[in-house]
């Protein structure tokens, strides 16, 4: 059961990579905010997986504050001004 | 036969994980790509929880992955309305 927990961990962290193809070619800042947004969300996932593979109850509570993270960032992101297209 | 179910719902956990990066990366359009990612990616923890919770058996773990979950799916909600908002007030480049 450890190891199947630990390759379902691994499965998440390679969808997380592939995740880093959106975050390169995203047109737009809000496909990079995205990117994060499912970095935010697999990296939950994958610290859950771990607390229960490796019996350590503490990355649950780790977890819970990482969902936060993903919510914040993308609060703060929305604050920025919108870039005028000179660029 | 619990440890089957677990199994089974991380696996359907991860299967939704794999359909909201693969629908990152594949819809045209900002609006559908947000929807595809925040649907897949929170159906996705949440079957992980789940199965965890099946995996766990006591009621405290159960409850703190529930926590985990209901958190996920409000901050995920929140974001994705703001980064909608902000993706149609986008001058169009």
């Amino acid at each position: 059961m450890n190891s199947f927990l630990m390759s379902a961990g691994l499965f998440l962290l390679i969808n997380l990579a592939v995740g880093l193809l959106r975050l390169y070619r995203g047109p737009g800042p809000a496909d990079r905010i995205q990117a994060l947004l499912l970095f935010g969300t697999t990296t939950v996932a994958v610290l859950l997986l771990l607390a229960y593979a490796e019996a350590l109850p503490a990355l649950v509570h780790v977890a819970l504050v990482f969902v936060m993270l993903a919510a914040i960032a993308s609060i703060a992101f929305v604050q920025l001004p919108h870039r005028t297209g000179k660029d | 036969m619990s440890t089957w179910l677990a199994i089974a719902l991380i696996l359907i956990g991860c299967s939704f994980f794999l359909a909201g990066t693969v629908g990152l990366l594949r819809f045209p359009d900002t609006h559908s790509r947000l929807h595809a990612l925040t649907k897949a990616d929170n159906l996705g923890l949440g079957f992980i929880c789940a199965g965890l919770a099946v995996h766990d058996g006591s009621l405290t773990g159960t409850i703190h992955l529930l926590f985990v979950w209901a958190l996920a799916m409000m901050a995920a909600t929140v974001s994705a309305f703001l980064i909608a908002r902000w993706a149609d007030e986008e001058p169009e480049h």
